[in-house]
């Protein structure tokens, strides 16, 4: 025995190294028929990564002060070595992560990775959903200029419409100040990424319970190899799905850097123009948009007159997907397998998001912005509410005994 | 296969509204069409102008505070020419281009503090300052005797004025206050050509755009190295993955 098989067994002896390395690497047994939507739960891994470890450098230069925050942005940008490219590569990654995030929650609607026995996974991956949101918008008032600055007026004004003393609770101040800043700056540096690294945890344990799914939405463990008990149309996750997710990576990383090193505002939705002017509490600016992963939200509430209904609207909005497990009664999972009707209704369901997102960044004093929403907003709820309906008489085909590749 | 027809079109969905979304512009509500500004951000020449100008007749009521002097040595320019030619107080180089104007009383003065200009080109863009510049014209009814088409009753007096000469407007006939239709007209010339003029103003918003953020070219120049890296990992990546899943029917 050489001496590294020497240590892994003194470890081993003490800490279930081996152990875990074979049921959640080696012998964790993978659909083999995973297809490009499988790349994005890595992927979101991977930009959670790089948002903690570029987070960490921004906060040795960051200073969580209204007097010196937007200008400690500036010097990051200006005077720091390489302070442009963490920073770019934070901003970046926030929006990026959405975008995998929305790309891996598609892959769920799409083949049915909710359905049981999964829906603690859904519920899990969900929280960390709203988790992140929540990361998101503390964040975005870090830079602390006028977007950041009355974005964040405008979601706490929303508390504000349902309950006065909770939104003066939270902003510690009548109007968003240095109190709220600093506060926002504690929950987005620490208390939001524990909880989101122990979701993320949580959520990766449960899958690995119950075992992935495919874009057949095919339990591979019903059909096992008798002898070795491996189910039959699975691999070792180590090294097919290691190898395959790296090459994943390096696409994702050839956008993601090509953003940042051509065009880091990405037209004005990554970084808004006006977040380059300092927040000023005294000049609300004319057009005030959130950015850009949270407009299909705050379209749907723009929509509604009413304001605390409007609140409440947006709020079951992200809700409401938390419920998808029990709302859909279809006979297979894959919608490869579904009949027109789902197929109809996802793909009205994601062209209304779609446009709602869309809405959401434009001036609602256009005639055509708050209508639209509301057909929209009548289109994303149908999508949920009348979900038991239509997968049920949906005309759903036979679904194959084993992946099809 | 209709599958595939099926995923295509939720990936185009996505892409084309991504396109969308990017090139729309997220605050493109201008009512003056904008000309579009002819700089050249690797033009170290027109750079050394554009600073130069902006000593002259920029700094003196607008800070730029979150640069320093130092700035300008990436320009082509030694510490030596900086001091020499382009720092005009008595700041030192590596201080933050900072000036005395109180807010205080630039506010009773204009009515709004002058705005510091060191970011100013990424929240206006370029098309607009250049445009913004060359839009001022003579107005009687405004305190300081300007306005601007592109930002109109703005409160800032066409300092550029002895450069640029004096402009009016000029409303076609049949609609009156409809500032669209409006031209503007040199009425009398300044020490300057327009087409000079156009040159000053080009230089000077190309320097705005540099100093909005000084490692643009650095981060493009970085960029395709970055791309050419990541070009050659995708071929080496995806022939390992090949290679493991050879096995895999």
């Amino acid at each position: 025995m050489n001496a590294m098989s020497r240590l892994l067994g003194w470890v081993d002896a003490r800490f279930p190294l081996t152990t875990v390395w074979k049921e959640h690497l080696a012998e964790y047994y993978a659909p083999k028929n995973f297809n490009f939507w499988y790349y994005f739960g890595s992927l979101a891994m991977l930009v959670l990564v790089i948002q903690i470890v570029t987070g960490i450098f921004l906060t040795m230069n960051y200073k969580p002060d209204a007097r010196f925050a937007f200008a400690s942005v500036e010097y990051i940008m200006r005077d720091v070595d390489y302070g442009w490219l963490i920073r770019y590569m934070h901003s970046t990654g926030a929006s990026m992560f959405f975008v995998v995030v929305y790309l891996h929650m598609m892959r769920g609607l799409m083949y049915g990775s909710y359905r049981k026995p999964r829906e603690l996974i859904w519920i899990l991956g969900m929280a960390i959903y709203l988790c992140l949101m929540a990361e998101a918008f503390f964040g975005y008032l870090l830079p602390w200029g006028q977007m950041s600055y009355w974005g964040a007026q405008v979601i706490v004004s929303l508390v504000d419409a349902i309950s006065p003393p909770v939104a003066l609770w939270i902003r510690g101040d009548y109007v968003i100040a240095d109190a709220t800043l600093n506060r926002f700056f504690a929950f987005h540096v620490i208390a939001l990424p524990l909880v989101l690294v122990i979701l993320v945890f949580l959520h990766i344990v449960a899958l690995h319970e119950v075992g992935s799914n495919n874009p057949d939405g095919i339990e591979i463990k019903e059909k096992k190899n008798p002898v070795t008990g491996i189910p039959l149309d699975g691999i070792p996750f180590h090294p097919y799905y290691t190898v395959k997710d790296i090459m994943g990576v390096v696409v994702f990383l050839a956008v993601y850097f090509g953003i940042i090193f051509f065009s880091p505002e990405m037209g004005g939705y990554f970084l808004e123009d006006n977040n380059f002017i300092p927040a000023d509490p005294l000049k609300t600016p004319p057009h005030i948009a959130p950015v850009w992963y949270f407009t299909p939200f705050y379209a749907i509430l723009r929509a509604i007159p009413q304001k605390q209904l409007g609140v409440v609207a947006m709020g079951v909005a992200v809700a409401i997907f938390f419920l998808l497990p029990w709302l859909d009664r279809g006979l297979v999972k894959s919608i490869r397998y579904r009949g027109n009707l789902y197929k109809i209704a996802l793909g009205l369901f994601v062209l209304a998001f779609l446009i709602l997102g869309y809405m959401g960044t434009q001036d609602p004093n256009l005639w055509y912005v708050n209508p639209v929403s509301r057909v929209c907003a009548l289109v994303y709820f149908g999508f949920f509410v009348l979900m038991p309906i239509y997968t049920r008489l949906d005309k759903t085909k036979p679904v194959p005994e084993r992946v099809t590749g | 296969m209709k599958i595939d027809f099926w995923k295509k079109c939720l990936v185009q969905w996505g892409l084309g509204m991504l396109m969308a979304l990017a090139g729309s512009g997220a605050f493109a509500n201008q009512a003056v069409k904008l000309d579009h500004a002819p700089i050249d951000p690797s033009d170290m020449a027109s750079l050394q102008r554009g600073a130069q100008h902006f000593m002259n007749y920029c700094l003196t009521c607008h800070s730029a505070q979150f640069a320093r002097y130092d700035l300008l040595t990436r320009l082509g320019l030694t510490e030596e020419q900086v001091k020499k030619n382009l720092i005009l107080t008595d700041a030192k180089i590596a201080d933050y281009m900072t000036v005395v104007l109180n807010p205080k009383d630039a506010k009773a003065w204009f009515g709004v503090p002058p705005p510091d200009l060191s970011v100013e080109a990424r929240v206006r863009g370029a098309d607009w300052l250049y445009t913004y510049l060359r839009s001022f014209y003579r107005d009687d009814q405004r305190d300081s005797g300007w306005n601007n088409l592109v930002f109109r009753q703005v409160a800032m007096p066409h300092v550029l004025y002895e450069l640029q000469g004096e402009q009016v407007l000029k409303v076609e006939e049949g609609k009156p206050g409809e500032h669209h239709a409006a031209t503007l007209v040199l009425a009398k010339p300044g020490k300057m050509s327009p087409k000079e003029y156009d040159q000053f103003t080009a230089d000077l918003v190309n320097y705005l755009v540099f100093m909005a953020e000084p490692m643009q070219q650095t981060r493009i120049r970085i960029g395709y190295g970055v791309m050419i890296f990541l070009a050659l990992a995708f071929v080496v990546t995806r022939a390992l993955k090949h290679e493991y899943w050879k096995d895999v029917h």
